[in-house]
């Protein structure tokens, strides 16, 4: 007689609970590490490791049912990219056991419902597109999935809803048919038709506004950046003309089909989706990001079409492994590198145009940028013969298309190419490049290449930048980064006003002195704007920011460890200095003319002097846009100060807010211990007043904090666009006056900063929405800018 | 009702090494528990000449640097090769771990793990000669390194003959 472990029907509980306590976990884990590597690389075939797999779930259906239906659901909704092993294996299951499979839909719907109402709609997808391919596996029956999609798609005809509520829903219903369009044509090809008919008179009419502002090149050639919906509709069209013939798609169901279709089929209850709500947060539009074709991939398997629906299920695919395993780097190449059926597909191309398609993604990213460039690496570890050589090619494709790309991307690009290049001894053809000298250095050619040489030799140093670039491209190797002190040369003391001061300062640093002992030396120093009636001589004086700080800053300049030494050293003088907005203004203003040859030193300055509040946010953009900084406008690393700035002060606001919900909780907390403990004694009482008075009155003082801060924010944001409107539209006057073309480098660069702004802080921004279409973004407006705003504006209607 | 699936979505880059500090104020579990909160990475394998720019550049592409502190030979008080950085959030620094580590900076693939936080004097070498432990003894030659391990240095250089 077997020993089972479930046997119920013998001695009684004792020994029966005895065994119980140290197996199920095991059990439960055995269970686990099953469900989740069945489809790996294996000595048997797939269709065996399924079939085997049934059979041992099936067994423990009795006492582990309820664990086992948590993991299908999980990796339903979990491991997208293995969508038809598990489908295939519930199939089975519910061919052997058919209350299984009713309970498994169940518990797929009420997992569905939670994950729309906690706005995880990417996860939603895969759990839509698994319930649909159990139609496949005669799970589940097809009229019902039909009646599915027709509640999806039937929110198109909802009223006043944001545009991306129903674009979801459409996008859901059309990302399934791939998987399942030829079965549901089969048995409801009256039905679908309709549903198709509606899909495509919605995809008429919804507005696309947002597309220019998240399209990476602005050229139609060679590829169009697709809306997704629309590229998604092009490849169903394509497929139902091809009588929805399917052929990518791994399916390990048709080898069981005798098994499953002898099995009874559910019903999937009506469906209705989740009314709106305005905490409802749905996707974003994005643009399908191509930039190969088959013309790319010159030896080997051909690269299935733009609208073939290969191409989507391959994307999708790639996208779903770099999500779950982005953290390892190593994994993650390596389940790249194996996808299943590599040999008939170009796999190391969609490889990499996946990887800079998500890279380029507007508004952001869905990961860190760096991880992009570690995962790119490991992958060419992983194939030295063959990645490395698509990467170039892209790169030089990349290169090709730099006058049409977004200025955002192009950030991106330069940042992923310099470090990218710091892992392989800086190693390039330069030469291939030799283009980019015979233009204007504004142009975006050789404006990359001064960026990458720059970036470059801030992973490494002067000399070595010299050396890996052939000597014509001298004129874009940045400037050796040294401080430029104004007091050096002893020639100038009559010259120059304050010398003599300055060499004061310097002997008082170097012999310790104190702060007060600083300003009382800087006393001395007139003030070329004083007033007459300024006696104190208190007020703004740019000549004594100017001696103390370029002293100072020339004696700290040997690393950015001395400087800030430095800064903290005389925080106290540099505060006094800089008490109104010109000193704060000034202030910035002489750090860049010291370090104007070290941008990541002033980058990290102003960074410091922010945090020590020597200077405020909105001083720091004020200096970015004044007529001084025209010049380095168009730089990387201004933008780079200003959007970090624009981060420290978002999350100064965060790290307060938090506070102040963490005094209300506690506050919160208090009284409701104090309801319970009532009727103790006065005493206690008494003590928890005082309590709550304090945590009353610091959640006032911080509830202060948080608005005033937030009045910062806003401030923060008014005067950037302010600036932003004021030069584009002397610009755009400037041009129609003289009858020029508007589309200089310049123009362009700008235009597509400002949208920058938008996109990488929209949540914040969307805030604010309200002051800036009644102050800011008006009607009268040139058009061109008002264009940025409204298509900001359609990106979540 | 769904499960997260620990097992199968690891996240190994940011585990805490074997390496614990020996002169570490405390016991093995304090220092654990440091060790796994902390926002202080340990970098090591870098050349003498790496500056504090580059390690800024590179590891700020994981997120806002606090600071930067160069490990230094203790007793000719310059750069010996390693250093710590100190990020404002863990987050950050798991980034770091997870992208960073393994990768080159002035070409040399370069080495982080955690720890439990700067204290003063430990920006100085341990080794006997001033420098890291790991340059007393090593027998390759390294050119970013001060060369030769200082014990193979020994070795090579010919003593003095001695005048009895």
């Amino acid at each position: 007689m077997s020993r089972r472990r479930h046997s119920d029907e013998n001695d009684g509980a004792q020994p029966h609970k005895r065994r119980r306590t140290s197996e199920p976990i095991e059990i439960e884990d055995r269970l686990e590490s099953l469900i989740c590597r069945v489809g790996e690389k294996s000595t048997s075939s797939l269709e065996s490791n399924l079939e085997g797999l049934a059979g041992v779930l099936e067994a423990d259906l009795p006492n582990y049912k309820n664990k086992i239906l948590r993991i299908l659901c999980a990796v339903a909704r979990l491991l997208p990219e293995k969508l038809t092993v598990y489908t295939t294996l519930v199939g089975l299951l519910n061919a052997r056991n058919y209350n299984f499979g009713g309970e498994f839909v169940e518990a797929m719907i009420r997992q569905l419902k939670e994950t729309l109402k906690s706005n995880l709609y990417s996860e939603a997808v895969y759990l839509v597109r698994f319930l649909s391919d159990l139609v496949n596996c005669h799970v589940i029956a097809a009229p019902s999935m039909v009646a599915m999609f027709e509640n999806f798609v039937s929110v198109t005809q909802e009223e006043d809803i944001p545009q991306v509520r129903s674009d979801w829903y459409v996008y859901a219903v059309l990302s399934c048919l791939p998987w399942v369009g030829k079965e549901l044509y089969e048995k409801k090809d009256v039905e679908m038709d309709r549903l198709l008919n509606q899909i495509d008179g919605y995809l008429k009419r919804r507005q696309k506004i947002h597309v220019p502002m998240l399209q990476v090149w602005s050229a139609e050639k060679p590829h169009p950046q697709e809306e997704y919906l629309d590229c998604l509709w092009a490849q169903v069209q394509k497929l139902k003309k091809d009588r929805w013939q399917e052929r990518h798609i791994l399916r390990p169901y048709i080898a069981f089909d005798s098994v499953l279709c002898e099995a009874l089929q559910h019903n999937l209850p009506p469906f209705t989706p989740p009314a709106h709500s305005d905490d409802a947060v749905y996707p974003m539009p994005h643009v399908v990001f191509r930039m190969f074709d088959y013309t790319d991939a010159p030896e080997g398997p051909v690269m299935p079409g733009s609208h073939s629906v290969e191409r989507f299920v391959i994307e999708e695919n790639l996208h779903c492994i770099i999500k779950s395993h982005w953290r390892e780097r190593k994994t993650c190449a390596a389940q790249l590198l194996s996808y299943p059926g590599k040999n008939k597909i170009p796999l190391n191309y969609h490889i990499v145009e996946v990887i800079f398609g998500e890279l380029f993604q507007l508004p952001s990213p869905p990961h860190i940028e760096v991880m992009y460039t570690a995962l790119l690496i490991e992958l060419c570890k992983l194939q030295p013969g063959s990645l490395p050589q698509v990467l170039a090619q892209a790169t030089e494709m990349m290169y090709m298309r730099l006058d049409t790309m977004n200025t955002t991307c192009v950030d991106r690009f330069v940042s992923w190419f310099a470090h990218h290049l710091s892992n392989f001894q800086f190693r390039w053809s330069w030469d291939d490049w030799a283009d980019c000298l015979t233009v204007d250095n504004e142009k975006p050619k050789p404006k990359f290449v001064k960026e990458v040489l720059e970036k470059c030799m801030r992973l490494s140093y002067h000399q070595r930048i010299v050396d890996i670039v052939p000597p014509s491209f001298s004129a874009l190797i940045p400037a050796e980064p040294m401080f430029q002190y104004k007091y050096e040369d002893e020639s100038n003391t009559a010259s120059l006003p304050g010398f003599a001061t300055a060499v004061t300062v310097t002997n008082a640093i170097k012999n310790r002195a104190s702060n007060e002992e600083i300003l009382a030396v800087l006393k001395e120093i007139p003030n070329p704007n004083q007033d007459d009636d300024d006696d104190e001589g208190d007020g703004f004086n740019p000549l004594k920011i100017d001696v103390f700080l370029q002293t100072l800053l020339h004696l700290a300049a040997k690393s950015f460890s001395h400087s800030f030494s430095a800064l903290a050293k005389f925080h106290e003088v540099l505060k006094t200095l800089t008490e109104s907005d010109e000193g704060k203004l000034h202030i910035l203003k002489v750090v860049y003319e010291a370090w104007r040859k070290h941008p990541q030193m002033i980058a990290v300055l102003v960074d410091k002097m922010i945090r020590t509040q020597i200077v405020d946010c909105a001083a720091v953009a004020n200096w970015i846009f004044s007529s001084d900084m025209a010049h380095d406008f168009t730089r990387l690393y201004m933008w780079e100060i200003l959007h970090s700035t624009i981060r420290k002060m978002n999350k100064h606001v965060q790290k307060i807010q938090k506070e102040l919900e963490e005094a209300k909780d506690k506050l919160e907390k208090q009284q409701h211990k104090k309801q319970k403990d009532s009727g103790d004694e006065e005493d206690m009482e008494k003590n928890s007043d005082d309590e709550d008075g304090q945590l009353e009155e610091q959640i006032e003082r911080l509830q202060e904090k948080v608005e005033s801060a937030q009045s910062e924010q806003k401030n923060l944001f008014l005067v950037i666009f302010q600036r932003f409107i004021m030069l584009l539209t002397e610009h755009l006057v400037r041009c129609e006056t003289g009858s020029v073309d508007i589309n200089t480098s310049w123009y362009k660069n700008c235009i597509e900063r400002l949208q920058q702004i938008f996109l990488m802080h929209h949540v914040i921004i969307q805030q604010y929405m309200g002051t800036l279409e009644n102050l800011l973004f008006t009607a009268e407006l040139d058009h061109h800018i008002l264009a940025v705003y409204q298509q900001f504006c359609a990106l979540q209607l | 009702m769904s499960i997260k699936l620990n097992a199968l979505f690891s996240d190994s880059y940011i585990d805490i090494s074997q390496y614990r500090d020996q002169h570490f104020k405390g016991n093995r579990y304090e220092q654990e528990k440091l060790l796994k909160q902390s926002c202080t990475l340990y970098v090591g394998n870098l050349s003498f000449y790496t500056t504090e720019e580059q390690v800024y550049e590179l590891f700020s592409k994981c997120g806002d640097v606090k600071r930067i502190i160069i490990g230094l030979d203790k007793v000719k008080k310059t750069a010996c090769g390693f250093c710590f950085v100190e990020y404002y959030t863990r987050a950050d620094a798991e980034h770091a771990m997870r992208f960073v580590n393994g990768t080159r900076l002035d070409d040399r693939i370069i080495r982080t793990d955690w720890d439990a936080g700067f204290k003063e004097g430990r920006q100085y070498g341990r080794g006997k000669s001033g420098g890291q432990v790991r340059d007393e003894y090593r027998q390759d030659y390294d050119p970013a390194r001060g060369g030769y391990g200082k014990l193979a240095q020994l070795q090579r250089t010919p003593e003095a003959p001695h005048k009895f």
